[in-house]
């Protein structure tokens, strides 16, 4: 082969590899994301059954039921409208009422969202950024409540 | 007043690395020989600097200083003394400063191993490395001072997050930024070349090694890093391919890409530009990395508490560092003398694929690392793209790199024949279908994916030693001149086979806990007994201890497997008394390679325990597979050739001469 042909190979195999990953990109695209949405995005319109959600928000005070068995039920609020969640397994250490939650699953038939996964924040003064702009949209950000510190 | 000597060196150490900015490349590319030789003392000095002003706040850590404000944040006197000196790197202004420590000792490490590096290459590879300190360490007075002092001290301090209060913390991070911050010291070589203007195989000899002491580190930071969150979140879970996990992964592959084109470069001579680049690409990445981990976009288990404006600034840094060197790239890549060309079917034809697919693959990642932040940028919709997404598009990228990875193993240089290379191999070809449906069949599993997946993960294991097995020819010439051909193998050939067998058993390891982990949770009393898989597990109660600095709730397990008592177990809930804030310790029992994980959550009723028991199949082949890599990479370490540096012929002498002169007169 000369020097072009081989150059010319060597482009068409890169080309080839690019085209295969956009292509399990843009299939991956179409069917492996997840959105994010606040409890008045649900109430407002019902995401299609089976389709996974991220749901965020807090945890509203007083609605953790733990201890019956291994499903805990809780709603996440934000403010305005709140979901029911049920979970089963063991929730994160920092997960507590009236703090912010991400959860992920699906909404059941009986309008239930239920997770299969949650996340809590990993620090006091953390919030995941998703809940806090969730709840500066709504307007229930507090700002010296979120970031306390110490000067 | 050690906390202030402390704060001065910082200083002292960005007025040195100033001057290494500026002075040893305006020597370098002047030919001034005075200049030049300044560089390696001050980068000595730029690292003394740092390292006292390291030890400063380690002191303010060990002695409890809460007058300093981020001592005051994240210690407590109670803490025990391991996590007084791993703290000072678990908070977002101690872990930069470790990131300058590692950047410095890079630079003084290259000063004091490199004697036989031709001057100017020297001196401008170490006034790269000066402008990357320079940054950093302006980043650090500026915007994230460790050594702000308090007016009002308090009396006692907030503690450190008790996720961070575990001996992965003092090990995982150094770790990581040694590999990370390592891959600095490879760009500024490249950035040296491309400054000087010359590239050549003797090049690719002296930045091997800190390619491979960087991506040895790196492989073991991840690992341990995976390690870690599988022990101490409790999920399980071992990888969530989670942004900042991507982060450190997208150096990695293509830091394995580079790894392999810098082997075509030495040995014949080809693939220049497309070294340098990946030289620039990867320490990029790892740039990103830090912005990605410490900027605060994120959500994820590594962000600390953030301020918005140093997040500002690390993107600061990125884009002038990112946008320069590709600038410097593009201006002078077409300069650098060609390299040679070479036939599609040889061990540089499968480099070059192994590339092409490694680089792919990142692309893959980095797309779905950053779509979620561009988007939200750009549309204000929120989306998370998670394990499923790169399971199908970074898990069908990986099928052609293992698939070639033993052909090319076995292809020689320049020119080789394919068809002679897959009848050698198709004992192995054989032997891991065989192997492969032999595991299946043994667990249970029936999918025909998780066959060809086996059939992959084996191929690639046994693949990896043919070479051996055939140069060694046991059969031929008996056990026992076989041993010492064995012994007597070259280095490369060592490094090259323990490298691909650990990402084989990795590999294994990935598709053995995919398919055919199994978890239950369910809630138990004592005296209870439940069963899963072959094991028996017993509640027997729990008692209430005090550790150093928290209370704890220490559950007792009895696990037996076959009805045969195996060990006690003690998966626990702790509460750290400082802060108030709990925290889940597991407990984990191994059989060979595979484990069972235990993690206990909310007490239920009067006396029943949620109980959350996983089995984990041959999980520990993951973080085996990443050790035995880098033993590989170890051995090739020690490659005699990477340590006698190539004289330069005098004819190269003469040529070397000349460049310059040509830039001189070129510049002027």
């Amino acid at each position: 082969m000369t020097r072009k042909q081989r150059r010319l190979t060597l482009i068409a195999m890169a080309g080839c590899a690019l085209a295969f990953a956009t292509g399990l990109i843009l299939f991956a695209l179409n069917d492996q994301i997840v959105f994010f949405q606040s409890p008045s995005d649900i109430a407002a319109k019902a995401p299609a059954p089976e389709q996974r959600i991220r749901l965020g928000g807090l945890v509203e005070s007083g609605s953790v039921v733990r201890g019956q068995n291994e499903t805990v039920t809780f709603s996440v609020t934000d403010g305005d409208a709140s979901v029911n969640v049920t979970y089963t397994g063991i929730l994160p250490d920092l997960f507590r009422e009236g703090q912010g939650v991400v959860t992920e699953g699906v909404v059941n038939a009986q309008g239930t969202f239920v997770a299969d996964q949650v996340l809590a924040k990993h620090d006091e003064n953390y919030m995941p950024k998703e809940v806090a702009d969730a709840l500066k949209e709504q307007g229930h950000w507090q700002e010296d409540a979120q970031s306390a510190n110490y000067e | 007043m050690i906390v202030e000597l402390g704060h001065f060196m910082l200083i002292l150490a960005l007025v040195a690395s100033l001057y290494q900015s500026v002075f040893p490349m305006w020597g370098a590319v002047n030919g001034d020989t005075r200049l030049m030789r300044t560089a390696a003392p001050v980068a000595h000095i730029i690292f003394a600097f740092v390292l006292l002003s390291f030890v400063a706040l380690t002191y303010a850590y060990l002695t409890s200083d809460f007058s300093v404000l981020n001592v005051a944040e994240n210690s407590h006197s109670d803490k025990p003394l391991i996590y007084k000196i791993s703290g000072v790197w678990g908070n977002h202004e101690g872990s930069i400063l470790l990131w300058v420590l590692i950047l410095a000792l890079f630079g003084s490490l290259v000063a004091g191993f490199s004697g036989k590096l031709p001057q100017n290459l020297k001196a401008a590879t170490l006034g790269a490395q000066g402008w990357v300190s320079f940054a950093f360490l302006l980043f650090v007075i500026l915007a994230s001072n460790p050594f702000l002092r308090l007016a009002n001290p308090p009396v006692q301090g907030r503690d450190l997050n008790p996720m961070l209060q575990d001996v992965g913390l003092a090990i995982h991070p150094p770790l990581l930024y040694v590999g990370y911050v390592g891959f600095s010291i490879v760009f500024s070589f490249a950035i040296a070349a491309l400054i000087i203007g010359r590239i050549d195989a003797a090049w690719a000899r002296w930045v091997r090694p800190w390619v491979l002491i960087s991506w040895i580190f790196l492989t073991l930071g991840i690992a341990m890093g995976s390690y870690w969150a599988y022990y101490e979140l409790g999920w399980g879970g071992w990888w969530f391919w989670d942004p900042v996990e991507n982060a450190s992964f997208m150096p990695w592959l293509t830091g394995s890409a580079l790894l392999h084109s810098a082997l075509v470069m030495e040995k014949r001579d080809a693939l220049k530009v497309w070294t340098i680049f990946l030289a620039i690409v990867t320490f990029s990445l790892s740039l990103l990395g830090t912005f990605l981990v410490r900027s605060g976009v994120l959500t994820s288990v590594h962000a600390f508490a953030v301020d918005p404006s140093r997040g500002l600034f690390i993107l600061a840094i990125l884009m002038v560092f990112i946008v320069g060197s590709f600038v410097l790239f593009a201006m002078r890549a077409p300069a650098l003398k060609q390299g040679g060309l070479f036939a599609p079917i040889s061990r540089e034809g499968a480099l070059v694929l192994n590339n092409l697919f490694l680089t792919t693959a990142t692309a893959a990642v980095f797309f779905g690392t950053l779509y979620p932040l561009l988007l939200e940028a750009a549309t204000g919709e929120k989306i998370s793209v998670g394990e499923p997404f790169f399971n199908l598009t970074f898990g069908p990228i990986m099928v052609p790199v293992l698939l070639l990875m033993p052909i090319g193993q076995l292809l020689t240089w320049k020119r080789s024949d394919l068809k002679g290379v897959t009848q050698r191999l198709s004992l192995v070809f054989a032997l891991a279908c065989v192997a492969a449906a032999l595991l299946l069949w043994a667990e249970g599993g029936r999918q025909v994916f998780a066959l060809i997946g086996f059939a992959l993960a084996f191929w690639t294991i046994l693949g990896s030693f043919w070479e051996l097995v055939e140069r060694v020819a046991p059969r031929k010439v008996g056990f026992a001149r076989a041993w010492h051909r064995l012994i007597g193998l070259p280095k490369t050939v060592w490094s090259t086979a323990l490298g691909h067998l650990g990402i084989g058993v990795t590999a294994l390891g990935v598709l053995c806990v995919s398919q055919f982990e199994s978890e239950k949770v369910l809630v138990m009393h004592p005296g209870e007994t439940t069963s899963f898989q072959e094991y028996q597990l017993t509640y027997e109660g729990f008692e209430d201890l005090a550790g150093p600095n928290y209370q704890e709730r220490v559950t007792s397990y009895s696990l037996s497997k076959d009805g045969e008592f195996v060990r006690k177990m003690h998966p626990s809930k702790r509460v750290y008394v400082a802060s108030g804030r709990p925290m889940t310790e597991t407990d984990i029992a191994t059989f060979g390679f595979s484990q069972v994980y235990l993690a206990v959550g909310d007490p239920v009723g009067q006396s029943g325990l949620v109980t959350r028991i996983y089995h984990k199949p041959l999980i520990l082949l993951i973080w085996i597979g990443c050790l035995i890599m880098s033993a590989g990479g170890t051995i090739a370490l020690f490659d005699r050739r990477l340590r006698v540096a190539a004289p330069l012929s005098a004819k190269a002498h003469r040529k070397v001469a000349n460049n310059t002169g040509d830039q001189q007169s070129a510049q002027s």
